[in-house]
C-alpha cells in the first residue's frame, strides 16, 4: 500500500528511544497556532511512497537503528491509519520497534474505527501523545479542535497497556500557565502506562515555512520559550502528578 | 635486565625493540567509569593561566609573539626554556622561550623568510645567504627537477598543497621507545643495523648506511637534549613521570628538527598507563600526581608552534600542528585497549579546557567498554574536541599498534611511515575533461590537448570517457611530482630523529589525496539524470552550466549517485597505482580535505552540478552543503559506500549537529518523578 509521506528523516533522536527512522506523514486535521510544520497540513500536497519502500530504507541502514526503530509522525499519521497499520505490521514482522507520534485528534469510538485502532495498537510499541492543552476551551482555541476524544484516546491506550510518552508544547503566554500544567500532571498521573512527560519549549523556526506557503503566522511576535523557565513548570507538573497519584490511590 | 623494568612481564620486547609486545603483555584494560579522575592541581591552574595569558598576548600581537631569526633549530640548538620552572612537572619547549617560534629552513629558505616577513620579522641575512648559496634546501631540489607540466598543474591548482616548500610531516616516531629502552639501547640497535647492511654498495645500500648514521647522530643529540634539561635519558624511564618526560623529549626533538605538515604523537596513552599502574600499585605516585603529570604533558603539546605563512594558515584554516594522539581501540586478542590513561588524556579537555591540539583521536570500536564510550560522548559534548575513527576498519589492516598521523592517516607505529602527498582536485579535473585540458580560470593549456566537449548539452557517456582519460593523465603527473618531492625531502630534509625511532626495514605508504569528490559525483549525476547545458565564453571555453531538472545528489543514500562517487575514487586510485612510486612506496589515497576545501573551491570554476565558480567544496568525503536532505544516517551511508581499500589513507566526514537534535531537552519520569536531563547532557 502507498501512503502520502511528506519526508523521511534518517537520523531521528527525539521521537522515541534510540536512533530512529522518522516518517513524516502528510495531512493533519488540527491547525495548532504554533505548528512548525504547516507544510504537512494538506494531505495531497506530497508524493506517495510504498510501505515496502520505507522498510527498505530502514533495512539498508539498520545497524544504526539497533537501539531505535521507526517513528510515524507528521502531520497526523492516524489520518492514514490503514497505511500506518500496514507499515507497523510489516515492521513488527521484522522485529522493528514502532512508535506512533500523534495528537490523537481523529480517534473515535465507532465500531469500525475501534476495530482499526485495535489492530494498529497491537503492532505499536509506543505512543507519543501530544496534549496541546488540558483545558477543553483553550484546546479548541489553540488547535481548532475539541480535546474530548483525545482524552478518550489516552485512556483507550492506557486500557490497552501501551507505553505512552506525554508531550506538551510550552508557548509563552499561551500554554505556560503553572496551574494548567499542574492539571496536566494530574491527568497524566491517572494513566498507569505513561512513562515520561516532556515539556517542549516553543520555537519560532516554523515562521519561514509559513512565508514560503504564503500563510500568515498566527504567533507573530511570540518569543521563543526560554528553557530556564521550564524549571518552575516542571515543578508544577510534578505537583500535579503527585496529586493525581494520591487521588488514584 | 634493567632495574627500571622491575615488575614488568618480560617477553620478546626485552631482546628486541618491540613495543607492541611490551604493551600487550603489561597493560591493564579498564572497564570502569571516569569517577577516579582528579581535577587540576594549583600548579596546573597557575601554569595554564600563564599559557593563556601568553596566548592572549600572541593574539594581540597579530598571531606571532616571538620568532627566532638566527639560530637554526636543531635538537640541541637552544638552551632550556620554561613557563614557570618550579611548577612544571614535564619540561621542554621548542626554543628557549615559550611562544617563540623556531627557525626551520631545511624545507625551504624562501618559505622561512616569508613566514618571518609576513609576521614582521627578518631572518638574519647571513643565515639567508648560507641557505641560498651554500646549503641547498628541499624546496630548491624539488624545483630543480620539476617538469613544466608539473609547475603548470601546481600554479593552476589542479594539484595543490604539495609539500614542496615545507616539511612533509605525517611521520610518527615511536617516541615510546625512548621511555622503554633509553637512548643508549636504541643507538646500539641502530649501530647493529648499520653493521648488517649488504656490503655491495648499490645506491640504496649507500643511502641506507648514510641514513642510519644520521639516525645515530640524532639519537646522540637526543641524549644531549635531555642533558640540557638536566636529565639522563640514556637509560630506560623508571616511573611514569620519567616515562612521560623521556617520551616527550623524543617528540620534542622531532619538532625541533622538523616543521612538518603534521607532527603526530602516536599512541602513547595505554603504553604510559603501564607505568602509571605500576606506580599506583607501589604508591610511587597518587592519582592526583599522575593526572598532574598528564596535564602538564598535554599543556606542552598545546604549546607546539611553527613559523608559517598566512597562505599556509589559510589553506589549513588556522595554525594546526596535528599533534594527533590515538586513544583506545581493540586488541587483536579481543581485549579492548582502553586504560585509565585513556581517560586521563581525554580528561585534560576538562582540566585545561577544550582545545584542538593535541588532536585527541578515539579509535572507536563497537566493542569498546560502554563507560568509556559514554565518557567520550560526554566530553565531546562539553568540548567539541574529540575526533573519532573506525578502529574496526583499520585494525583489520594495521593490527592493534597503529596510530593516526594528521587527521586520518593510519600506520603501524615504528614500522610504517608515510610520504604525504597533498591532493588532486578531481572537480577541476572534470572541467579539464570538458575543456580539453584548458584551465577554466586561467585559460591556459595545462593538460594535454585532448578533444574537448563541443556539444551544447553534456552527454554522460562521452563525459565519463573524457574524464577517465583526464584522470589517467592527472594521476601520472601527480605521482611523479610526488616522486620528486619525496626524493628531495629524503635528501635535503631527512627526518633523522623520527626515522631513528623506526625499525630498519619499513613500509612506506605513498599517500595521495582527492579533493572535490562530492562536486565531481554530483556533476556527473546531473549530467546523467538531469540536463546540463554548457555556457561558453567567447573563446569557446566552458565557464558555466545550466542545470535543467533535478538529479540524485550524493549524501542521500541513493545508489544512483553514490555509485558514481565510488567509481571515481576507484578509477583514480587504479591510475595512481599504475605509476612507479619512489622507494617502493605503496600507493594510497585519502579523501580528507577537512579545511582546505574552501581554498580548493575558490580556485575552481563553476561545475555541472550547479555549484558556482569559487564556491567552497564540501570538506573531505562530505556531501555538498545542504544537499543531503534525508538526515544524517543517509548522509553517512553515502559516505560509507566509498571503498576503504581504494582510499586506505582515510576518508573523512565532518559531522556537525546542534546539541538539541541529539536528545530531548528534559523530561519527568513518572514512576519516580525524577526530572531527567538528556542522557548525554553537557554543561552548555
Amino acid at each position: 500500500m502507498e501512503g502520502y509521506i511528506h519526508s523521511i528523516e534518517s537520523f531521528g533522536t527525539l521521537d522515541g528511544p534510540g536512533i530512529r527512522l522518522v516518517v513524516f506523514f502528510q495531512g493533519c486535521p488540527m491547525r495548532c497556532v504554533y505548528c512548525h510544520n504547516p507544510d504537512t497540513w494538506n494531505i495531497k500536497a506530497s508524493g506517495k511512497i510504498d510501505s515496502d519502500e520505507i522498510l527498505k530504507i530502514y533495512e539498508k541502514n539498520k545497524s544504526f537503528y539497533k537501539d531505535g526503530g521507526i517513528t510515524a509522525t507528521g502531520g497526523e499519521p492516524l489520518l492514514q491509519i490503514d497505511f500506518l497499520t500496514e507499515l507497523f505490521e510489516k515492521a513488527k514482522q521484522k522485529s522493528i520497534h514502532t512508535c506512533l507520534d500523534t495528537s490523537g485528534a481523529v480517534f473515535n469510538e465507532s465500531k469500525t474505527s475501534i476495530e482499526k485502532f485495535d489492530r494498529l495498537v497491537s503492532s505499536t510499541d509506543l505512543v507519543i501523545l501530544d496534549i496541546k492543552h488540558i483545558d477543553p476551551d483553550k484546546h479548541i482555541k489553540i488547535t481548532g479542535h475539541k480535546s474530548e476524544n483525545i482524552i478518550k484516546f489516552a485512556r483507550y491506550l492506557d486500557d490497552k497497556n501501551k507505553d505512552i510518552w506525554i508531550r506538551h508544547v510550552v508557548v509563552p503566554g499561551l500554554t505556560d500557565n503553572e496551574d494548567e500544567i499542574e492539571k496536566l500532571g494530574c491527568f497524566v498521573a491517572a494513566l498507569k502506562n505513561a512513562v515520561f512527560v516532556e515539556l517542549l519549549p516553543y520555537h519560532s523556526m516554523g515562521v519561514k515555512k509559513y512565508e514560503a506557503l504564503g500563510l500568515d503566522y498566527p504567533l507573530k511576535g511570540t518569543e521563543d520559550m526560554d528553557k530556564e523557565k521550564l524549571e518552575p513548570l516542571y515543578a508544577a507538573l510534578k505537583r500535579g502528578i503527585k496529586k493525581g497519584k494520591n487521588n488514584t490511590n | 635486565m634493567f632495574e627500571q623494568w622491575k615488575n614488568f612481564k618480560t617477553g620478546d620486547w626485552v631482546n628486541n625493540i618491540d613495543l607492541r609486545n611490551f604493551i600487550q603483555l603489561n597493560y591493564t584494560p579498564y572497564d570502569g567509569t571516569e569517577s577516579f579522575l582528579e581535577p587540576p592541581t594549583e600548579n596546573t591552574l597557575s601554569l595554564w593561566k600563564q599559557v593563556m595569558d601568553m596566548s592572549e598576548e600572541e593574539r594581540k600581537a597579530g598571531g606571532v609573539l616571538d620568532m627566532d631569526t638566527k639560530t637554526i633549530s636543531t635538537i640541541t640548538s637552544h638552551k632550556a626554556g620554561y613557563i614557570d620552572k618550579d611548577k612544571e612537572k614535564i619540561v621542554g619547549i621548542q626554543t628557549d622561550k615559550p611562544f617563540k617560534r623556531a627557525l626551520q629552513p631545511y624545507g625551504g629558505i624562501r618559505m622561512a623568510v616569508k613566514a618571518a616577513a609576513d609576521n614582521g620579522y627578518q631572518i638574519d641575512p647571513q643565515t639567508v645567504e648560507f641557505f641560498t648559496l651554500y646549503r641547498k634546501t628541499h624546496n630548491d631540489g624539488v624545483f630543480d627537477a620539476y617538469t613544466d607540466e608539473m609547475r603548470a598543474c601546481r600554479s593552476n591548482h589542479i594539484i595543490t598543497g604539495l609539500p614542496d616548500a615545507y616539511g612533509r610531516g605525517r611521520i610518527i616516531g615511536d617516541y615510546r621507545r625512548v621511555a622503554l629502552y633509553g637512548v643508549d639501547r636504541l643507538i646500539e640497535d641502530k649501530k647493529n643495523q648499520k653493521n648488517e647492511t649488504p656490503k655491495v654498495m648499490y645506491q640504496d645500500v649507500i643511502r641506507q648506511r648514510e641514513e642510519l648514521s644520521e639516525q645515530i647522530k640524532a639519537l646522540e643529540e637526543l641524549k644531549k637534549l635531555g642533558e640540557i634539561y638536566g636529565f639522563d635519558i640514556s637509560k630506560p624511564a623508571g616511573n611514569v613521570l620519567e616515562a612521560v618526560q623521556w617520551l616527550y623529549f623524543g617528540y620534542l626533538a622531532a619538532v625541533k628538527e622538523q616543521n612538518g605538515a603534521a607532527m603526530s604523537l602516536g599512541r602513547v596513552s595505554t603504553f604510559l598507563d603501564i607505568y602509571a599502574q605500576r606506580d599506583l600499585e607501589n604508591s610511587t605516585f597518587s592519582e592526583k600526581e599522575i593526572q598532574e603529570i598528564v596535564d602538564h604533558f598535554i599543556m606542552k603539546l598545546r604549546l607546539i608552534k611553527f613559523a608559517r605563512t598566512p597562505e599556509y594558515n589559510e589553506l589549513f584554516t588556522g595554525d594546526p600542528t596535528w599533534v594527533t594522539e590515538s586513544i583506545g581501540g581493540m586488541g587483536v586478542d579481543g581485549r579492548h585497549m582502553v586504560t585509565k590513561m585513556s581517560f586521563r588524556f581525554i580528561h585534560t579537555l576538562k582540566n585545561l579546557g577544550a582545545s584542538a591540539e593535541p588532536n585527541m583521536t578515539v579509535l572507536w570500536s563497537v566493542r569498546l567498554p560502554n563507560n568509556f564510550k559514554r565518557f567520550c560522548a560526554k566530553t565531546s559534548i562539553e568540548s567539541s574536541s574529540i575526533q573519532y575513527e573506525n578502529d574496526d576498519l583499520m585494525r583489520a589492516v594495521h593490527g592493534d599498534d597503529y596510530a593516526i598521523a594528521c587527521c586520518v592517516s593510519s600506520m603501524r607505529i615504528g614500522k610504517q611511515m608515510q610520504f604525504f602527498g597533498a591532493r588532486a582536485n578531481l572537480a577541476k579535473c572534470l572541467l579539464y575533461a570538458i575543456n580539453g585540458g584548458v584551465d577554466e580560470i586561467t585559460k591556459k593549456q595545462v593538460a594535454p590537448k585532448y578533444r574537448p566537449v563541443t556539444t551544447e548539452y553534456l552527454d554522460y557517456d562521452e563525459l565519463w570517457q573524457k574524464y577517465d582519460d583526464m584522470m589517467k593523465w592527472l594521476a601520472g603527473v601527480y605521482v611523479n611530482a610526488l616522486n620528486i618531492i619525496h626524493y628531495m625531502h629524503d635528501k635535503y630534509c631527512y627526518e633523522r630523529l623520527q626515522m631513528a625511532l623506526h625499525d630498519k626495514d619499513i613500509t612506506r605508504w605513498f599517500a595521495t589525496g582527492i579533493a572535490g569528490l562530492s562536486v565531481a559525483a554530483d556533476s556527473l549525476s546531473a549530467v546523467k539524470y538531469a540536463k546540463v547545458k554548457v555556457i561558453r565564453d567567447e573563446n569557446g571555453i566552458a565557464v558555466d552550466y545550466n542545470v535543467e531538472g533535478d538529479f540524485p545528489k550524493y549524501g542521500n543514500d541513493d545508489d544512483r549517485v553514490d555509485e558514481i562517487a565510488k567509481d571515481i575514487v576507484h578509477k583514480f586510485m587504479s591510475y595512481i597505482r599504475s605509476n612507479h612510486t619512489y622507494r617502493g612506496g605503496i600507493a594510497t589515497t585519502s579523501i580528507l580535505t577537512i579545511t582546505s576545501n574552501v581554498v580548493y573551491g575558490k580556485n575552481t570554476g563553476a561545475t555541472p552540478d550547479g555549484r558556482k565558480a569559487g564556491d567552497a567544496f564540501a570538506p573531505g568525503a562530505n556531501p555538498m552543503h545542504g544537499r543531503d536532505s534525508s538526515g544524517a544516517v543517509s548522509s553517512l551511508a553515502s559516505v560509507s559506500k566509498l571503498s576503504f581499500s581504494d582510499a586506505q589513507d582515510g576518508i573523512s566526514n565532518t559531522f556537525t549537529i546542534i546539541p538539541n537534535a541529539l536528545g530531548c531537552t528534559s523530561r519527568i519520569i513518572i514512576e519516580n518523578l525524577d526530572l531527567e536531563k538528556p542522557v548525554l547532557s553537557g554543561k552548555r
